[in-house]
């Protein structure tokens, strides 16, 4: 383990999160620094070490949260049953939603619960990592409780835990992964590490309700533009990825060129249907390449010239007027989505697959769910979009989990995170 | 070729044409750095930034696609002849915000690491490092400068006017 996250950044175990109130009891913090050594040790506590825990938990519970304290305490106590069961519940924290969700073996979701921060981070115009970890904090207990009660479950009833483990920012995964180990190690059951970037594709296997795979795959949000070839639900090649800028990021960031409000990518759709997506001709980076990466950098800096002037050039902008930005606005998505339709094609016709998988939050926009439509009807091949509440990061895309499982590919407890993006690289 | 300007002993000019003459500076900078050094990169939205960074991953052997914006990660590490650590802090509207991302880690003395809009955050960074301004002439043309802070990039200075 780096120094560093043992240092500030280290969110405290499950149980300290909950239960301890601040600065009170001081067994319960060293009861809670105890389990947390532990666990980055990759030691494996005795049930008896977990019983301690327990303690903490029943003794002093938090005031404010209405986290169901019976719930652990059965858990703790119940005989650990053989793994014959049929549940599987999913942490998601890789970013700014806490996500938990129950998904059973037929893949149905039975609850998923996301706790968004976007009122946290709209004043700040993007994703603070430490109001997202702390957030996380506060929500991952809750949020897991509450999706058990939806599904109506009891923490002893899961079977298998899938916790999304790379990439995303260090202090939001460990929260996730720490409240997964936890469970994982009191129920003694399978934990699972999914890639949240495959999860977002696997998001589309759940819309279709069948088995889709081989198929391209595609995620595209504020952190991803990542091209697959999808040789099964957990062999994952990557295509291409962006050079520079993933498409949602200069979504969000052409919003803050225009004066539109975080996150950019809604804005920027409601406001380019008032424009005319010809108005201004942006550049399709390697549109015509036969290499399947992206870049937008050179297209936010585009917008960049086009809406506050060119650098050392002596004509004035046009003023952004409320038409002159939705002109902006449409013309730039329609060259973003000019290009990542591209991008599609070329995979598939690389690949020579028949079914192209979606995912991921700018996926959710209309104008491109309707281009590629057409892309799939003029090659006639499959589309599957994830489902709109599963574009944006939620946990029930860790229904993956239940592919790792049935595959025997469980992660044992000294599971730590990855957060940057883990390269495997097919070659072209 | 590529003509540095001495301005004072702790700064060094430079004027290039294009997007290519940016990438021989960060390969001539990338030459001069070493395990350990940190580099604050200033410079406004499209100014190449980014860019620069990976012609410094380059030269220490990273795969030029395999950089790109950290948005989603904020941090990302690269293996090349020594790890080069990328940071960008854009997204972040406070510097606590990028105290909190593990500093000692990014600043960890076994590797090169680069900080985008480092003006943003300059009381978290080490006292002594290179920074490199680069100031948009036109869309092609930029300006970079490349200014010391302290000793240690003194000499990273005085190895680069050589």
């Amino acid at each position: 383990m780096t120094p560093v996250r043992s240092g500030g950044l280290l969110p405290p175990t499950v149980f300290g999160i909950v239960c301890v109130p601040e600065s009170t009891n001081k067994s319960a913090i060293h009861g809670r620094l105890k389990a947390t050594k532990a666990f980055r040790g990759g030691w494996k506590p005795s049930l008896r070490e977990a019983a301690d825990a327990k303690q903490i938990v029943t003794t002093q519970p938090h005031p404010k949260q209405n986290f169901n304290v019976d719930t652990m305490e059965s858990l703790v106590s119940k005989t650990i049953e053989p793994q014959t069961g049929k549940f599987l519940l999913a942490i998601e924290s890789s970013c700014d939603e806490t996500g938990a969700a129950v998904i059973d073996r037929d893949r149905r979701v039975l609850s998923s619960v996301v706790a968004t921060q976007h009122e946290l981070h709209e004043r700040f115009g993007g994703v603070v990592p430490e109001i997202a970890s702390r957030a996380h904090l506060e929500r991952i207990l809750p949020v897991i409780d509450e999706a058990l009660r939806h599904a109506n479950l009891r923490l002893a009833d899961l079977n298998a835990i899938a916790v999304a483990t790379h990439p995303g920012l260090v202090g939001s995964l460990l929260v996730g992964l720490t409240a997964a180990k936890t469970l994982a190690l009191v129920l003694d059951i399978p934990l699972l590490s999914i890639n949240h970037i495959e999860a977002h594709i696997y998001a589309c296997r759940m819309a279709a309700g069948r088995d889709v795979f081989p198929a391209v795959g595609f995620v595209v949000s504020g952190g991803h533009s990542n091209l697959y070839d999808c040789v099964s639900p957990v062999e994952f090649q990557l295509l291409g990825s962006t050079t520079d800028d993933a498409a949602g990021e200069a979504f969000d960031k052409v919003a803050q060129i225009l004066g539109l409000d975080y996150p950019g990518g809604p804005q920027i759709e409601v406001i380019a249907r008032q424009g005319n997506p010809k108005a201004i001709h942006f550049p399709r980076t390697f549109l015509n390449d036969a290499r399947l990466d992206f870049s937008f950098s050179g297209l936010k800096t585009a917008v960049l010239y086009a809406a506050k002037g060119t650098p050392g050039a002596r004509a004035q902008p046009q003023p952004l007027t409320p038409k002159r930005i939705a002109d902006l606005a449409a013309s730039f998505q329609a060259a973003v989505i000019d290009i990542m339709i591209g991008k599609c094609d070329q995979a598939l016709r690389r690949t020579g697959r028949n079914t192209l998988l979606v995912g991921g939050g700018v996926a959710a926009n209309s104008l491109f769910r309707q281009r590629l439509i057409e892309l799939a009807s003029d090659r006639k091949i499959e589309l599957i979009i994830a489902e709109r509440e599963h574009c944006t990061d939620n946990a029930a895309m860790g229904a993956l989990g239940w592919e790792l499982w049935e595959r025997g590919l469980a992660s044992p407890l000294d599971l730590d995170v990855k957060p940057g993006l883990v390269r495997n690289r097919k070659p072209a | 070729m590529l003509t540095w300007i001495r301005q004072n002993d702790n700064s060094l000019v430079c004027h290039v044409a294009e997007e290519a003459e940016t990438n021989s500076v960060g390969r001539q900078i990338a030459l001069v750095l070493n395990a350990g050094d940190v580099v604050g990169l200033i410079g406004d939205l499209g100014a190449g930034k980014t860019r620069f960074v990976k012609a410094v991953a380059q030269a220490w052997d990273v795969p030029e696609d395999e950089v790109n914006s950290p948005t989603f990660t904020l941090i990302q590490e690269y293996l090349g002849r020594v790890p080069i650590r990328h940071c960008d802090t854009y997204r972040l509207r406070s510097p606590e915000e990028f105290a909190d991302l593990g500093l000692d880690e990014l600043f960890a003395s076994d590797g090169i690491a680069l900080v985008e809009w480092a003006d943003r955050v300059v009381e978290y960074l080490p006292r002594d490092r290179l920074e490199i301004r680069i100031t948009i002439d036109s869309p092609t043309a930029r300006t970079i400068e490349v200014l010391a802070t302290g000793k240690r990039s003194r000499r990273i200075l005085s190895q680069l006017a050589r």
